[in-house]
């Protein structure tokens, strides 16, 4: 990608990610994390080859680093049908904005209007 | 029936007649591209927001609707978009002159109901131009289907390093049992990176042990997120766009690539289509992939494929499904990933124009093992079809990102496999596979020539890497601390390259150097002739060099396996006035360079029954050899000139056989045997007799040539060239006819 080296999300260097280092036992999965400064830069590449949706979905991306896997898929799991009301949803959103995933939190505020509407909260 | 005449009778037994066919049905969905409740194509746009879309008002949108209007319209070229013609719009895809970035930023402003019907409008060849110029990579590339009945690790693992140096780029696998699931990844990680650098890796299963087997590292992206048409079909499949569109961001954010899956029948499997077309609904799925943010949808059918290939026009729509997802300007993996007919020739119609024209990925699963032993089902090209697929691409000169391979090196790819598999395996404490159990492996077509094998011992492996823990990190020290330091990179290298994202963009794969290839790197520009993609030399010499391709120095060293000295000269032939005297005159390089004829049979067995027929009716036969032509008709009439009876045999070392008689011209024999594969050796005896028989005035009683169904001359014919081409150097301007010894032949 671009002549800059990338970090991982551990903040470890890409160059510092060696099967010598893996046999140390000095790395983490955490190390093998894309860090959300590459993924903006991704979304930056995909908006500028007519894919804006792409970069909308990097960006969220890009927040959603932050969390654990066990809260990603707490969230996802939230989002399926009939399992949180709206109004839990949109508490969700105020929560994720709150905590600094303005993005994430819109695509919860979206979906407990919707849900709303369509009747698929819990 | 029974009570049909024979005709009918017989056609009943051809295989597609096993096929469904449905008459349409509008009401249960069985329609491909139009019903009278689609919708007619419609857009409003109030101060940037879209308040109606394809005849539905913002107040009644459904769930899709919704996210679509929100998310998946560009809003800006709405109107200009909307306003062309649907077949001013379809034309713009076959116009060299309309660049595909063009199509891309109109079509990025219509509603799913106006590129269903833009693409209603194309036919099949402008369907295969438009993918050719739409398709998102330049370089086309492929997926395999690596799996079996056992789940056994080490037949995965070699299975993976076998698709992977046939050239597949992604690996596909899945479980018969769920449980098995993570050692099923692990197997096909390792064996991939045996085959090949830079293979991506895939374990289809339930969407949240996929995802953490992605997190851990172990594999490297997704393509089972479901899409359907409707909002019911969407919700019994227990998701909305909104998870959907969560679950495309967890992905990315844990840098894997993924794609979406949708196509064409699954609504009306579902008895959910509320009448709409199966196109009209595959266009909403394609619109929310968009709209989403997946870089790529999975679609052509896939597991339905069969069902819109049950009604008219249905194999077209699978096609057109592709191409409106390379509208997008999306990734397509073009399905062709389910045996949709029990009928070779239409699964191989279906599939070929997509081949032909280059997407993406031709297959969303090619099947790398054996029909039986793929757990997706089969696919439309399994193991079974390798070769042909590699026939295909060389007879059309087209790059469907296969290559052949030496036999040789499969076997040490597959035994590095199975022992690095069955290393990691043991060393992380999942299992102790024996040695025999990795030859059988190694060995195997199939899981049904491993034996029995311990699938209790696979299911705790499994339920181990589940339970410790055990991530891609684990599989690169283990591959390394048991000697396997090659693929610990290969496997460590791919897990970095999460790092960079790149293989996030659409359409990305890696070459075996590790490139990333996708839309942004590899952007398709074909326009026209003469433009686009083309194999280089390089790999056009790959796409050529099929194994079986034979050239004429084959063709000597294998007739060289049955040399004999039989057959010698003995010199100078004479003419003979013996009225019983026969020359069976034979070609040039009989006795020299050509032993065996296109039967199997040997020359000399050949000769022998000819000499044994004429004897039968008292004549005596003389073998001569002509090496002044390769011309069967003159070396036939040469012979009948020699010979006291004015009676000729002619014979080619490739076997083809005729009688000659003096008097006549060059072409116009008594008898021919022209099938010379076919031909038997009492065929020969009987050509033998009636030579005699000529020779003596006596009426012979013509021999039949024994055709039959076989594909004679796609068999035959490069062997035939090749064999002439050995006549043809032994020629001789004006040799002198030779007698050839008898000795040793009756």
């Amino acid at each position: 990608m671009s002549d800059t080296s990338r970090q991982a999300l551990s903040g470890k260097d890409t160059q510092q990610i060696t099967v010598d280092a893996a046999v140390a036992g000095e790395l983490s999965l955490d190390d093998l994390r894309i860090h959300p400064d590459t993924l903006e830069y991704q979304a930056t590449q995909a908006h500028a080859h007519a894919n804006p949706q792409l970069a909308a979905n990097f960006r969220r991306a890009a927040e959603l680093t932050r969390l654990s896997d066990e809260e990603v898929l707490g969230l996802y799991d939230m989002l399926r049908p009939f399992r949180a009301t709206p109004q839990e949803l949109a508490d969700k959103g105020e929560e994720l904005t709150a905590r600094g995933l303005p993005l994430v939190g819109e695509l919860f505020h979206e979906a407990a209007g919707v849900y709303e509407r369509r009747h698929l909260g819990a | 029936m029974s009570d049909a005449v024979g005709r009918f009778r017989f056609m009943d037994q051809a295989r597609v007649n096993l096929d469904g066919f449905a008459v349409e049905n509008v009401e249960l969905g069985l329609t491909a591209f139009s019903s009278p409740h689609d919708p007619i194509p419609s857009i409003t746009i109030e101060q940037g927001r879209v308040t109606e879309l394809d005849g539905v008002a913002e107040a009644d949108f459904d769930a899709m609707d919704e996210f679509i209007a929100r998310h998946g319209i560009d809003v800006t070229v709405a109107e200009e978009a909307m306003a062309l013609s649907d077949v001013a719009f379809a034309r713009l895809l076959v116009d060299p002159f309309t660049p595909r970035s063009e199509v891309v930023r109109l079509s990025a402003g219509t509603t799913p109901a106006k590129l269903a019907r833009v693409l209603s409008l194309l036919q099949p060849s402008e369907l295969m131009m438009a993918m050719t110029k739409m398709r998102s990579r330049a370089t086309p590339s492929n997926q395999a289907h690596v799996t079996n009945r056992q789940d056994d690790p080490l037949l995965l693992a070699a299975d993976a390093a076998t698709a992977a140096a046939f050239g597949f780029r992604e690996i596909e696998t899945t479980v018969p049992v769920l449980d098995d699931a993570p050692s099923n990844a692990v197997a096909c990680l390792i064996g991939a990176a045996v085959g090949s650098p830079g293979v991506m890796l895939q374990c289809s299963v339930e969407e949240a042990l996929e995802l953490e087997l992605g997190m851990r590292g172990i594999t490297s992206y997704a393509e089972t997120i479901s899409l359907y048409g409707t909002e019911q079909v969407f919700i019994d499949g227990d998701d909305t766009p909104w998870s959907k569109a969560l679950l495309t961001s967890a992905y990315a954010s844990r840098g894997m690539k993924m794609r979406v899956s949708s196509g064409s029948g699954s609504e009306a499997l579902m008895a959910g289509s509320e009448g709409k077309s199966m196109f009209y609904l595959e266009a909403r799925c394609v619109s929310l992939a968009r709209a989403l943010g997946s870089q790529g949808v999975q679609n052509g059918g896939i597991d339905a494929a069969s069902v819109a290939g049950s009604v008219p026009k249905g194999v077209r729509a699978l096609m057109a499904e592709n191409v409106m997802v390379l509208m997008r300007n999306l990734e397509s993996c073009s399905g062709n990933d389910a045996l949709m007919s029990e009928s070779d020739m239409r699964r191989t119609a279906r599939t070929i124009p997509i081949v032909l024209a280059g997407s993406d990925f031709p297959f969303s699963g090619f099947g790398m093992i054996q029909r039986y032993d793929n757990m997706f089902g089969p696919s439309n090209f399994n193991a079974e079809d390798v070769d042909d697929l590699l026939a295909i691409q060389r007879d059309w000169g087209v790059d469907a990102a296969l290559s052949t391979q030496d036999p040789t090196k499969i076997e040490q790819l597959r035994r590095q496999a199975a022992q690095a598999c069955a290393a990691v395996y043991r060393h992380l404490g999942l299992c102790d596979f024996d040695d025999s159990h990795i030859e059988r492996a190694v060995d195997a077509a199939g899981s049904k020539d491993l034996g029995t094998t311990d699938t209790m011992a696979v299911l705790n492996a499994a339920t181990t890497i589940m339970g410790s823990g055990i991530s891609v990190i684990d599989v690169v020290t283990a591959l390394e601390e048991t000697g396997f330091h090659e693929e610990a990179e290969r496997v460590l290298a791919m897990a970095r390259a999460r790092l960079d994202g790149d293989y996030l963009q659409t359409a990305a794969v890696f070459t075996e150097s590790m490139e990333v290839l996708s839309l942004i790197t590899d952007p398709n520009e074909y326009a026209g002739p003469g433009t686009g993609y083309l194999p280089d030399e390089h790999r056009q010499h790959q796409i050529d060099a099929i194994r079986q391709a034979v050239t004429v120095d084959d063709l000597r060293r294998e007739q060289a396996k049955s040399a004999s000295d039989l057959l010698h000269a003995l010199g100078p032939a004479e003419p003979s006035s013996d009225p019983r005297d026969v020359v069976i005159g034979v070609s040039p390089a009989v006795g020299r360079e050509v032993f065996t004829t296109l039967s199997g049979a040997t020359v000399v067995e050949v000769v022998a029954e000819l000499l044994a027929g004429l004897e039968e009716e008292g004549c005596i036969g003389r073998i001569v050899r002509f090496s002044d032509t390769v011309d069967l008709g003159r070396i036939g009439l040469s012979a009948a000139k020699l010979s006291g009876s004015g009676i000729g045999i002619g014979l080619q070392g490739k076997g083809t056989a005729l009688i000659h008689r003096r008097d006549l011209s060059p072409l116009a024999n008594l008898e021919l045997y022209s099938v010379a594969p076919a031909v038997t050796l009492d065929l020969y005896r009987l050509l033998g007799i009636n030579a005699g028989r000529h020779a003596k005035g006596a009426r012979p009683d013509p021999a039949r040539n024994p055709y039959n169904d076989e594909a004679i001359e796609a068999r035959y014919h490069t062997k035939v060239i090749a064999l002439q081409a050995l006549e043809r150097s032994h020629v001789v301007t004006n040799a002198i006819p030779e007698e050839l010894s008898q000795e040793g032949i009756r």
